[in-house]
């Protein structure tokens, strides 16, 4: 048992530490999510020149052969910046899809490209009515001679208007809810048929509602084994959790600082509110939920490259319930002690309390785990 | 990072539990486990078990007869004890009065109790709450006034836990009124046989005898036990709060009752299916457990910083914060569980020998008294709130 990181993480750490405290500043990143592409493209080749985009890719691929603990000091570190960049959409989840799941040709076209930061990359799985039921998919892909031909409608796919190219879940075969006959494919973003309604989400980050109508993808377009889709993305989403976990609890380490100071600084009836025992005990409050969700963030990293997967599922739904748990509170009380400044749109409090609110509602919400949780224990 | 046990934890994890199968007594483990009512002689069976094998005090230096394990080990110990149903080790004399007496305490003190403590022959209480001074502790009145070579000793202690077994209390004692009440503080050693000593029980409100009420009148106390310098006590005894970490979260004994509430969730039934298949229960279990988890990891990120000599900050208290609200949680659920089987009360069946008939199934008899008594896991140690005005102050700078 340790707890330590690695001389290569530490160092990891410290760069991104600099970086963010440097290069992505609050104003500026309020600039970008404003601006009309809403992320910078010389950012994300800093983030290639770091090494980062190339971090969970086996070094024949061009990459680092990091692993998810890399990915969640990465993560935790643009929780505190509020990173806009599409990191989770197309290192995360494409990048580790292809990883897992590509044959040699994909890995060797798809990788080094993510790595090198010229391809960007979303995940088009859930459904518009399909909540987060992973199985549920009612797009449909049929074999014709040249390949497959796609139909249906994709909804919130983080990342979505920036991708040169997509990963989109279809049924293959079996009815609208089975686990077996889902299959994933690679979808060229600029495809005939392909259709995108873009927009802006509540936290400065972009998604968009695809549609597709008669796409036409080759027969290379087949990512992993035919109908055996459910399993892949069901490990990619878990991987996708624990960065979330980590991104929230950056966020959430952020929150309490800025708060504690504000705790200090403030002063009302003659003296810092942080003199008040009702707002030290909130604070006191909040510190607990913080350093609970980071064990429970610990455990979520070091699970998720673990290839049993009820194993696996039931730890990252146990650490994606508490991290939502703990980041509500967090999230709530520091916009509550930080009085009329914590629900204004100028001050940062109001920007990390909004990415905490919809970390919660990506992938499964605190509510959604603790039953994925809750169900396993009659298994046990 | 590696959240596994390394190869020699683990093959020290099976060497514990090997030693723990083959000595404890298995009418006592099945007494703790069913939550029955433990003797005193219970208690030093397996003290005295585990002093034959010298490994009764994990958190000592090996100079005075510890085991020299890092902390890892002594969690690994804790959780395999808890595991498998052992009585609790009494920490106040192993991990509360010896360290002080180590770390303060002149030769002769050193030589004469460290020992009878390691052996079981001495059992000791902790003589700090008064009724006028619960968690403003430094505001307590006990006098101790110097008379030639002893002090005499005139007040009140309560809440002493099992004072009524106990051959020595360690005291805080004023003996001084003069600059804050924390100058004035001393720390005192008292014979519990000394003549002037009463213990009068308080019944709590599970209808058991835990806890006690301690009045001193005109009790001398041979000067040479004072433990280090006269009004430097209040030192000590923060010392004291502070050194007791390991343990303090009581994951091994909650990872018990955990197990133990799933059982009696799989046993009893409701709507004709078992309790655990009732949603609303089984998510509420789903949820404590989280908050186990969460504090499993926590203690253990407190505990390698320990190992590593990284000093051990306050921290405790978040550890004593949430153990205590799970220790409470899973009480609740147990009782919860049984429905209409909590209401019956019946203190007989908690005694180990007893034949009689159950009211309801077996486990049913400690649950509701077990949830009673458990409210005191919040109160007892610094409470709950005096935890938080503590991280505000130490960690927080408010």
């Amino acid at each position: 048992m340790d707890f330590n990181f690695t001389e290569e993480q530490s160092a990891l750490q410290d760069t991104l530490r600099r970086f963010i405290a440097k290069d992505y500043g609050f104003e500026r990143r309020r600039e970008l999510a404003c601006s009309e592409l809403g992320f910078s493209r010389d950012t994300w080749r800093q983030f290639a020149d770091l090494g980062l985009l190339a971090l969970p890719f086996p070094e024949e691929y061009g990459g680092m052969g990091g692993n998810a603990v890399d990915t969640m000091i990465v993560m935790e570190a643009f929780g505190r910046g509020l990173v806009l960049e599409p990191y989770l959409a197309t290192v995360v989840l494409c990048g580790s899809l292809v990883r897992d799941s590509g044959s040699e040709m994909q890995k060797k076209t798809i990788l080094p490209a993510i790595a090198g930061g010229e391809l960007l990359m979303a995940l088009a799985h859930y459904e518009p009515g399909t909540r987060y039921e992973l199985n549920h998919v009612q797009t449909t892909a049929r074999p014709d001679a040249a390949g497959w031909v796609i139909d249906g409608a994709k909804s919130v796919v983080l990342g979505g208007p920036w991708a040169d190219r997509l990963i989109v879940s279809a049924r293959t075969s079996g009815d609208a809810r089975d686990d077996a006959g889902i299959s994933l494919f690679l979808v060229d973003r600029n495809a005939a048929g392909v259709a995108l309604r873009a927009y802006p989400t509540q936290d400065g980050q972009r998604a968009a509602e695809i549609t597709f109508t008669r796409v036409k993808a080759g027969a290379d377009a087949l990512l992993g084994a035919q109908g055996q889709g459910l399993a892949a993305l069901a490990r990619a989403l878990d991987y996708g959790i624990a960065a979330l976990c980590a991104e929230a609890v950056g966020a959430m380490a952020a929150l309490n600082e800025a708060t504690l100071e504000y705790l200090k600084t403030r002063k009302q009836f003659g003296q810092p509110i942080g003199k008040f025992q009702a707002l030290q005990h909130r604070m006191a409050d909040m510190l607990i939920a913080a350093e609970q969700a980071r064990s429970m963030m610990y455990l979520a990293s070091v699970k998720a490259d673990s290839l049993d997967a009820a194993e696996r599922s039931r730890n990252l739904s146990a650490a994606k319930a508490y991290v939502g748990q703990s980041a509500r509170f967090v999230g709530q009380q520091a916009v509550q002690l930080h009085g009329g400044m914590g629900v204004t749109d100028e001050l940062n409090v109001s920007h990390y309390f909004k990415r905490l609110t919809m970390i919660n509602a990506t992938f499964g919400d605190a509510d959604h785990h603790l039953g994925r949780f809750s169900d396993s224990l009659l298994a046990a | 990072m590696d959240l596994n046990f390394t190869p020699e934890e683990q093959a020290f994890r099976q060497e514990v539990r090997r030693f723990i199968d083959d000595n404890l007594p298995a009418e006592l483990s099945r007494k703790v486990l069913e939550g029955k009512r433990l003797t005193k002689d219970d208690y030093l069976t397996w003290h005295k078990i585990l002093y034959r094998k010298g490994w009764i005090a994990p958190s000592w230096p090996v100079e005075f007869g510890g085991t020299g394990w890092n902390a890892v080990q002594q969690h690994i110990f804790d959780e395999e004890c808890a595991d498998a149903g052992a009585p609790m080790i009494m920490p106040f004399g192993l991990r509360m009065v010896a360290p002080v007496i180590m770390a303060f305490g002149d030769a002769a003190q050193q030589q004469y109790f460290l020992p009878k403590i390691l052996s079981g022959e001495h059992w000791w209480c902790q003589g700090y709450s008064e009724p006028g001074s619960g968690s403003d502790l430094a505001s307590l009145k006990t006098r101790a006034e110097r008379q030639g070579d002893y002090y005499i000793v005139n007040g009140q202690k309560t809440w002493t836990t099992l004072a009524q077994h106990a051959d020595w209390i360690f005291c805080l004692v004023r003996t001084s009124t003069e600059g804050r009440q924390q100058e004035g503080i001393s720390f005192l050693l008292i014979d519990m046989k000394s003549p002037g000593i009463t213990v009068r029980p308080i019944i709590m409100l599970d209808g058991e005898h835990e806890i006690n009420e301690v009045f001193f009148e005109n009790v001398k106390v041979p000067a040479h036990n004072l433990v280090g310098q006269e009004n430097k006590g209040w030192t000590y005894a923060k010392f004291l709060l502070g050194h007791e970490r390991t343990g303090i979260a009581a994951v091994g004994r909650s990872k018990r009752e955990l197990k133990r509430l799933k059982e009696i969730a799989r046993r009893e039934t409701a709507n004709g299916r078992p309790l655990i298949e009732d949603q609303r229960f089984r998510d509420k279990i789903a949820q404590v457990e989280l908050e186990l988890m969460a504090l499993e990891i926590t203690n253990l990120r407190v505990i390698s910083a320990e190992r590593e000599k990284r000093t051990p900050g306050p921290e405790a208290s978040i550890l004593k914060i949430k153990g205590s609200e799970i220790q409470q949680s899973l009480s609740e659920l147990m009782m919860q569980a049984v429905g209409h089987y909590a209401l019956p009360y019946s203190p007989e069946a908690l005694d180990a020998g007893w034949q009689g008939m159950p009211v309801g199934a077996d486990y049913c008899a400690p649950l509701a008294g077990h949830y009673f008594n458990m409210r005191k896991t919040t109160i007892y140690g610094g409470s709950n709130e005096i935890q938080k005005n503590i991280i505000s102050q130490m960690i927080l700078g408010l």
